[in-house]
């Protein structure tokens, strides 16, 4: 029950918000398509504006994977990361997550190019990264804006949250994909 | 003592991630070494730069679309819809702001901008949020209830389509890059309620206190 709603939701989701939001608009009296074609202009930008953070990433993946070393780390972490339904490919995710949002899309995309976007990884880490935040850089922006220096519970709360998030992606992604 | 340390890790947001990296790159030239695996590693470097270049030039369909609808969506008045149903609520997380305070408009803005996956448009109003938070805060340079709530749920990323990881999806072959849709908006509801109910929790444990020297003037 859960499973198929939820499934409907993800089908329907982009082809409702492609049709919806333009009918919404056009009914609203936007001169739409000058107006899509503003926002899309920012589209190449914003990809390329992610290249140095994924070079950095993916590079360092690379060398991890072809020295041996993600191997022998996945190896000796096996039965931690089996336990909790964690493949070590994923690993990555939870500790780049709150620190860099180009590192968490590096880590996303290096393990959706090598096991597959349709895998069990591939999905985990796709849930993970879209439900988690940058949560340093958000509070280092909000907090720095206004010269809050003591952050006071923010932080922990923010972890918890990131924590709370990767748990609920795995128990969610399982239910769901089997 | 956390706030010290908090600060120090926030602060050095890039170093922190500095580290991790160095730390990647010299386990893997060790590991390389041990194993006699340096000439796959020299392949593997180039290869992975090549690789990443390519990712990003992947992601430019589907981002070009979807910055272009959430335009059209700005235009239509949808981020203040979605304001107006998000309002109620904010107003059961912050009792503390007054009715008719500028910081609830702000927030209530803000948490819809990031609703819709506009970060550019959010940030400018989750800081004028804080500001506004700010006169009501007793303690300047020591973050209030209010602020250390909204900054936990903005670190929540409440988001109703996550666009780049469906582009990723998209450029790696996924049969059904959306697929993924359902299942995040659960994951990201967990991670919004903790962070309420850490929020709320740790609020009343830890009240504010003033600084043993007397209060200093923050603020920019």
């Amino acid at each position: 029950m859960f499973r198929h709603a939820l499934e409907i939701l993800s089908a329907w989701a982009l082809p409702l918000l492609l049709a919806g939001i333009p009918i919404i608009a056009l009914a609203r009296g936007v001169k739409v398509y000058p107006a899509f074609l503003e926002g899309a202009k920012q589209g190449f930008e914003t990809a390329v504006r992610v290249i140095p953070a994924l070079v950095a990433i993916v590079v360092a993946l690379g060398m991890l994977k072809a020295s041996g070393a993600m191997d022998a780390f996945a190896r000796a972490l096996a039965p931690i990361t089996g336990a909790v339904g964690i493949p070590a490919s994923v690993l990555p995710m939870i500790i780049v997550r709150p620190l860099s949002g180009g590192g968490a899309l590096g880590v996303a995309a290096d393990v959706l190019r090598t096991e597959g976007p349709d895998s069990y990884a591939g999905r985990l880490v796709s849930v993970m990264a879209g439900s988690t935040e940058t949560t340093f850089y958000v509070l280092a922006v909000y907090m720095g804006a206004i010269g809050v220096t003591r952050y006071r519970h923010a932080l922990p709360a923010g972890l918890i949250a990131d924590a709370v998030g990767f748990a609920a992606s795995v128990l969610v992604v399982r239910a769901v994909f089997g | 003592m956390y706030q010290k340390f908090a600060l120090a890790v926030a602060g050095a947001d890039n170093s922190c991630m500095g580290f991790i990296w160095v730390l990647l790159l010299a386990a893997s030239t060790l590991a390389a070494a041990v194993g006699g695996r340096m000439d796959a590693l020299t392949g593997a470097i180039a290869s992975s730069a090549r690789t990443a270049v390519e990712l990003s030039l992947g992601l430019v369909g589907v981002m070009t679309l979807w910055l272009g609808l959430m335009k059209v969506a700005e235009e239509a008045g949808l981020v203040a819809l979605l304001a107006r149903g998000a309002r109620p609520l904010l107003r059961r997380l912050f009792p503390e702001v007054p009715e008719g305070h500028p910081a609830l408009g702000a927030m209530v803005m803000n948490i819809a901008a990031n609703m819709l996956g506009l970060g550019n448009a959010a940030t400018p109003f989750g800081i004028e949020a804080m500001r506004r938070l700010d006169e009501l805060n007793p303690h300047r340079g020591t973050a209030s209830d209010a602020q250390a709530l909204f900054c936990a749920l903005n670190t929540a990323s409440v988001q109703l389509v996550p666009a780049s990881i469906l582009a990723l999806r998209a450029s790696a072959g996924a049969r059904s890059p959306g697929d993924v849709i359902g299942p995040t908006l659960v994951a990201t509801a967990c991670a919004a309620t903790a962070a309420v109910v850490t929020a709320k929790l740790l609020a009343r444990l830890a009240p504010p206190r003033p600084r043993a020297g007397g209060e200093t003037t923050g603020g920019a």
